[in-house]
């Protein structure tokens, strides 16, 4: 994470006016919690950084060929007497060679940004830090996210917490239909497809709560696919879990295919105990994919459908 | 008997399609009963629907265009609407509905609006900028505009027999599988890209073989103007790029008809593939859509400037490379599928590499301006804005293809406002630009410039009102197709936009007056010279609108330029010596190939399998009768030649017209 870091600092002393500008954009926002443009993690962070150093080397040529665009196509205008008509000049060595070169050279420029910014911020990269990861299982369902601590035996709907200033290494798949997983605030995002897990590696800096959402279309109750993140510092983190275990409610096989029929809009739920290996009998499709609609007429799925059947 | 038809397919309890579709269906009727009423028919049945000439092809291909712009519109406005509204709300359109919208909006302006403008375009003007008769294969031309014109009926009976796909524009399996979508809504959308999807193909390779083998004589590669050079590049495209299409459709049809796994969850399927074969088209669509676009930009530019084109060697270099680059680049549709480092910065690095051709065009275009005695008619006004708003656009692209910040804007309106900002920017303001540069070569007079200038000014803030907020709530991490949503902060921003789009409408508006008062005052406004903006190019040397062989005598092409370095060169002499030559004939082969088209299209979406063996054998049978015909070509001779050369310019279509 070196890198991007040392772009940080460069940033923000040479495009103070930018950064402001960009800010203004997210005015108002404040009160938000999935302003991309606000990372509270280093790897939005980092991506951000990016974002702004990209725009700062193409606005240094995008601006001056609008403004001579708009120059020139006033200056020559048939009425103006005083801009020289020259019908003959249509081809100058030199001038082509700038052309070439000047997007050229940009691109090269870019292409050093993206070589080491590719493998600086690759989602399945470690975060480098003292504190050990907390492994995280994600599972896209139709229409709600759930996410299995293993380390902790526990498992949640549509809640994530997770201790602040410790990296979070997630495992995701998906249980039918490809969705993508979100959390604007702390960068990168993941797509989720069934029989495969990717990976993610994110950190919220410090405590706060953060929005999160599929971020690809994936059905009828895409819209209503949220899930809160819950940044808490590592004692309460610790404190949650050690309460989080005290229930009843299990999630094994069964629960789980009851859990992975189409339902919408869910409230967050937590499971006490997660059946151990349930993540990886969904990758290998020892668990089914879930079943899409039920087959005949068109009937709205439940509103919730956690304690049905 | 019907197959999954039944009257439970016509959504009676939503209204809303319904009425559109009754509202539609009158204006059809009415305006084929005023045809009839009218006794047009069977001038329209003869000199257009069964015509096999290019430039009517390129008109009929431009009108659909047009209407589907209409629907593709009534699309937009009715998602703006919604999400303006639906804050903590349902709104109106609920998700099965609204995801039919977005999916049909985008669907139909790609593939019915976009592609049939810039193919339209290309077909009525390549064969006479290289000073030919008529495409390579005129019947293939007519059946390849008829199927199109299938695929986009098959969409718009969507809307009251059934429903539309409910997936966005690109079916992603596992979604658009049985098992996640068993309605017809995919089919629909499956069926009518597949018929259309053939037509385009047939298209593509009539233009290649066009250009490559039936060019005026002396008119060498390096001496077509920049327009055929940029069809050229894209229907090269359309050869390689819409097979892949066509199969990676079809994969998805074996696994929704027969039971096979190419994309599903079980049996092996794989939906990556899915993704890297549907982008191995998409992206190169892309460029098949916008080259024509910097062609006609390049027309307009060095006609308006009265100065040839800046750099032209170096433009068509900077074709070329787009068009053998635009294969490299697909996977940075999908970045964010976890691919790894390596595979990512390789596809980063090659679609950043594309800004370096397309920025060379932007700079000869600048050059081509400086110098120049610049008009500012309708199409430069395009061209200026369409060159402000790409370089935007392209920015905003290339901040997309680095993957970090894709990490950050995949999907979300941050995409939304950069695709549009390109298409609309370039392909679209291109079309319009092409609209008005070359009506007049097609009907024998202008477009009224007044009220084609108020358009432009409506387009162009409004489009800038419509989608810069798009951008802002990308940065606020709005994700595309929300139905609705639960952050207050979006809503201004979405407000805005739909303002925007507003202001489009005024700008729509003021393009249909357009034609209604061009057509009404066409007297005042019509062209006598056949050369109504100074031109460079030979379209501009026959007149307008051109007769039915284009040239009664081939030009003889003697560099760059042809028709300025004619108007240079001009010398009073013997003029040139007629002969008879003969042009294809007319023939319904186009129309009822595609009749029977619709009904297998129609019968396949509703597993009526006695319809389809119908179809399909009368669309073979159409094939039989037309290789069987014994009339093929009718001769122009002598006499007609002489006769329409003392005819006064600008008679030929005038009572047609009106």
């Amino acid at each position: 994470m070196d890198q991007p870091h040392t772009g940080a600092r460069l940033t923000g002393r040479a495009f103070p006016l930018l950064r402001a500008l960009m800010a203004l954009a997210a005015v108002n926002l404040t009160g938000c919690s999935s302003v991309v443009l606000d990372p509270k993690g280093p790897v939005g962070a980092a991506e951000t950084t990016i974002l702004y150093n990209a725009l700062a080397i193409m606005l240094v040529i995008v601006v001056p060929t609008i403004v001579a665009t708009l120059v020139v196509a006033w200056w020559f205008r048939a009425s103006n007497k005083r801009a020289t008509y020259r019908p003959e000049w249509v081809f100058s060595g030199r001038i082509e060679l700038v052309v070439w070169s000047i997007p050229l050279m940009v691109i090269l420029l870019l292409s050093g940004v993206i070589w080491t910014g590719s493998h600086a911020l690759d989602p399945a990269q470690p975060l480098r830090s003292t504190a050990k990861p907390l492994e995280v299982e994600v599972v896209s369902l139709d229409w709600k996210w759930l996410f299995i601590y293993p380390a902790q035996g526990i498992a949640t709907v549509n809640d994530l917490v997770v201790p602040a200033g410790t990296p979070v290494h997630f495992r995701l798949t998906s249980a039918s239909v490809m969705s993508a997983f979100f959390v604007p605030q702390l960068g990168s995002m993941i797509y989720t497809m069934n029989g495969m897990a990717t990976q993610l590696n994110l950190m919220a800096d410090h405590p706060g709560t953060f929005d999160g959402r599929s971020s690809h279309y994936n059905g009828d109750g895409f819209s209503g696919m949220h899930f809160t993140l819950h940044a808490v510092t590592p004692e309460q983190f610790a404190g949650w879990a050690a309460s989080a275990g005290q229930g009843t409610t299990v999630l094994d096989a069964a629960a789980y295919r009851q859990l992975a029929r189409q339902s919408l809009d869910n409230k967050p739920f937590v499971y006490a105990r997660a059946a151990p290996g349930l993540f990886d009998d969904i990758v290998r499709q020892k668990l089914p994919p879930a079943p899409g609609p039920p087959p005949g007429p068109r009937t709205p799925p439940a509103e919730d459908n956690r304690h049905a059947g | 008997m019907l197959g999954k038809l039944s009257w439970k397919a016509i959504p009676f309890d939503s209204p809303l399609p319904i009425y559109a579709s009754l509202v539609v269906g009158l204006v059809i009727v009415g305006v084929l009963g005023w045809v009839v009423v009218k006794g047009y028919f069977p001038y329209i049945w003869k000199e257009w629907i069964t015509s096999v000439d290019h430039k009517r092809v390129g008109v009929m291909y431009t009108l659909m265009a047009l209407v589907m712009l209409l629907r593709g519109f009534t699309d937009a406005i009715m998602m703006r609407a919604q999400q303006a509204i639906a804050l903590n709300a349902p709104g109106y359109l609920p998700p099965e509905h609204y995801n039919q919208v977005f999916s049909s909006h985008g669907t139909i302006m790609i593939f019915f609006v976009a592609m049939p403008f810039m193919i339209g375009l290309m077909n009525f003007v390549v064969p006479l900028q290289l000073g030919v008769r008529d495409v390579a294969f005129p019947t293939l031309n007519s059946v390849s505009f008829w199927l199109t014109a299938t695929g986009a009926l098959l969409v718009n009976i969507s809307l009251v027999i059934g429903e539309f796909a409910r997936t966005g524009w690109l079916p992603y399996p596992p979604l658009s599988e049985l098992a996640y979508s068993p309605g017809v809504g995919i089919d629909y959308y499956l069926w009518a890209l597949q018929i259309s999807g053939i037509g385009t193909l047939l298209s593509g390779i009539n233009l290649v073989t066009t250009i490559l083998k039936t060019r005026a004589p002396g008119m060498g590669l390096m001496r077509m103007p920049m327009f055929s050079w940029t069809a050229l590049a894209s229907n090269l495209l359309i050869v390689a790029a819409f097979p892949i299409l066509i199969a990676t459709l079809a994969m998805l049809l074996l696994d929704r008809y027969l039971g096979f796994h190419f994309f599903t969850n079980e049996a092996g399927g794989n939906v990556m593939m899915f993704m890297n074969l549907i982008w191995a088209w998409g992206h190169p669509e892309v460029y098949i859509l916008i080259l024509p676009a910097f062609g006609i930009f390049s027309e307009v530019v060095a006609t308006f400037s009265r100065k040839p084109l800046f750099g032209y060697r170096s433009m068509v270099l900077a074709t070329m490379v787009i068009c053998i680059i635009a294969f490299t680049v697909w996977l940075h549709h999908f970045f964010t599928m976890g691919a790894g480092a390596n595979v990512n910065a390789f596809f980063g690095i090659m679609t950043t590499i594309i800004a370096v051709p397309t920025g060379v065009k932007v700079f000869n275009w600048l050059f081509t301006m400086y110098g120049g005695r610049l008009r500012y008619d309708p199409p430069l006004l395009w061209a200026i804005g369409f060159i402000i708003t790409f370089v935007i656009g392209g920015m905003t692209g290339v901040l997309l293809a680095l993957p970090p910040v894709d990490f950050l804007l995949h999907n979300s309106l941050f995409l939304v406002a950069h695709f549009h900002n390109v298409i609309i920017g370039g392909v679209l303001f291109g079309g319009f630009a092409g609209y008005n540069y070359w009506f007049p070569k097609a009907f024998g007079f202008k477009l009224h410039p007044g009220l084609g200038k108020a358009a432009f000014w409506f387009w162009l803030v409004g489009f800038y009102v419509a989608f810069m907020p798009l951008y802002v709530l990308g940065f606020l991490g709005m994700t595309r197709r929300m139905q609705h949503y639960d952050v207050p902060a979006w809503r201004p921003w979405l407000v805005i936009a739909g303002a925007g789009a507003g202001l489009i409408a005024i700008g729509i508006a003021l393009m249909i007056a357009q034609l209604v008062v061009s057509i009404r005052r066409r007297e005042e406004l019509r062209d006598t010279t056949g050369d109504p903006w100074d031109g460079r190019t030979l379209e501009w040397a026959t007149t307008s609108p051109p007769p039915s062989y284009n040239f009664a005598v081939l030009p003889e092409v003697s560099g760059e330029d042809a028709y300025w370095t004619m108007k240079q060169h001009a010398r009073e002499g013997e003029p040139p010596k007629l002969t008879a030559f003969t042009m294809p004939s007319n023939t319904a082969t186009g129309i009822v190939c595609a009749f029977f088209a619709t009904v297998m299209g129609f019968a396949l979406i509703w597993h009526i399998w006695w319809m389809v063996i119908l179809g399909g054998l009368g669309a073979f049978a159409t094939f039989v009768v037309f290789a069987w015909r014994d009339h093929t070509e009718d001769e122009i001779s002598v006499e007609q030649l002489e006769r329409a050369a003392r005819a006064p310019q600008g008679t030929q279509l005038a009572g047609e017209v009106a």
